[in-house]
């Protein structure tokens, strides 16, 4: 199969104007995928579907992630001028990036037994604009796992042939697998509460209050 | 009648029995269940029903597929938030005298999905159980150890006085809250008449 590297480059070469990443994975897998624009999301994904070399014809999984608003601090060094001498100072710097949620596509190629690609969007933030393109008019299979993804994270996406909840309820508010999820208080009496239970039950004592 | 006579007539070839023990003899060893089944446990209460396990031993293998003709809902797997109002609805669709067993894990607590966000931490908070069975799944000898533990309760039913069963009661109650779909959660999350919170939870 060819490179990921070699793969952006077809793309960008048969798509004017699109713009793609390789997000590097230091894990042992080292399993490398492309970031999508989310304008040319569509016309990406009929090319790897259709490209002769490539025929990802089946979206084994389709999965969401948060990524919260993250606050790094980090220290650069800084030259001044202090009483006429120069000196390094070490300042430290607060980068802000901002939240936005994310989906992952997995895509095989049955026709030539090869695979996986892994395609990412990502969305501008994880209020207002939670929007990306369905691909499920390319992938049927995707219909169920972007009903999910908009059930549980709360990405709307366009183009969906029947975007409803699917685990929870119609009238149901929250999305329960952002970070930022709040449970009802439901705590009952547990015997060995420890962690993240030993946590809840103090709340729960305390009037359900932080 | 005295136990003594009672033994020392059977000797002589003269049973005797009262009404209760007769119609109670009978109910327990008619105990129709619903066909009904939500996860894991539903395979085990299959196998429970099959050949090898042979609930109709019991007089239980007549799996009615209408909450109208059954006496027993085994509740066997994890009951979610979501499917939690329509277990309630068959229960008070079925006539009574009515039983219900809770197997496994999830149907009495949750299970390991207790501390989750969408499962009922118990089908007791709606129903009320007769028979809980631990386990992940329980065997098919704990369903059928549930459901002898279910027969001796019928036949120790008494058909008047205090302690005669719900069924029996005119001001009992039949039907039982259906909980509706809240914003966050289930509202009530819990039936009040049939349970209450445990007590005060330790938190060190």
């Amino acid at each position: 199969m060819e490179t990921l590297e070699q793969i952006k480059g077809r793309i960008e070469a048969a798509i004017s104007g699109v713009h793609l990443d390789i997000l590097a994975n230091e894990s042992p897998s080292g399993q490398r995928s492309l970031i999508v624009d989310t304008a040319h999301a569509v016309r990406v994904g009929e090319f790897l579907r259709n490209d002769p070399q490539l025929r990802l014809d089946y979206a084994s999984n389709v999965t969401g992630i948060d990524w919260p608003e993250l606050v790094t601090k980090e220290k650069v060094k800084v030259k001044r001028t202090v009483e006429g001498v120069e000196k390094e100072f070490e300042e430290a710097v607060e980068k802000r990036r901002g939240g936005y949620l994310e989906a992952v596509y997995h895509l095989y190629s049955m026709e030539r037994k090869e695979g996986p690609v892994i395609v990412r969007m990502r969305t501008e933030n994880r209020t207002d604009k939670a929007h990306l393109p369905s691909l499920t008019p390319i992938w049927r299979s995707c219909e169920f796992q972007e009903r999910e993804i908009y059930d549980l994270y709360g990405v709307v996406f366009d183009g969906h042939p029947d975007l409803r909840r699917i685990l929870m309820w119609d009238g149901f508010q929250d999305y329960p697998m952002r970070r930022d999820y709040v449970e009802p208080d439901d705590y009952e009496y547990e015997p060995t509460a420890h962690d993240k239970v030993l946590e809840k039950a103090r709340k729960h004592a305390a009037g359900g209050k932080p | 009648m005295d136990e003594g006579l009672r033994s020392e007539l059977s000797k002589q070839g003269i049973f005797t029995t009262t009404l209760e023990d007769l119609y109670n003899w009978g109910r327990k060893n008619s105990v129709w269940p619903l066909q009904f089944g939500l996860a894991c446990c539903a395979i085990e209460m299959i196998a429970t029903s099959m050949a090898r396990y042979d609930l109709a031993r019991f007089g239980a293998e007549v799996f009615r597929p209408s909450p109208r003709q059954a006496d027993l809902m085994i509740v066997a797997g994890t009951v979610t938030k979501k499917m939690a109002p329509q277990v309630v609805r068959l229960y008070n669709q079925m006539p009574e005298p009515k039983y219900v067993i809770a197997m496994g894990a999830c149907a009495i607590s949750g299970g390991p999905f207790k501390q989750g966000y969408n499962v009922l931490k118990g089908i007791d908070r709606y129903l009320p159980v007769d028979v809980h069975i631990p386990g992940c799944p329980p065997r098919p000898e704990a369903l059928l150890h549930a459901f002898m533990t279910l027969q001796q309760k019928i036949q120790d039913q008494r058909l008047d006085g205090p302690l005669r069963p719900r069924h029996l009661d005119p001001e009992g109650a039949s039907e039982f809250l259906v909980p509706k779909f809240g914003a966050r959660d289930l509202e009530p999350p819990s039936n009040p008449k049939v349970w209450r919170p445990p007590a005060p939870a330790r938190t060190e």
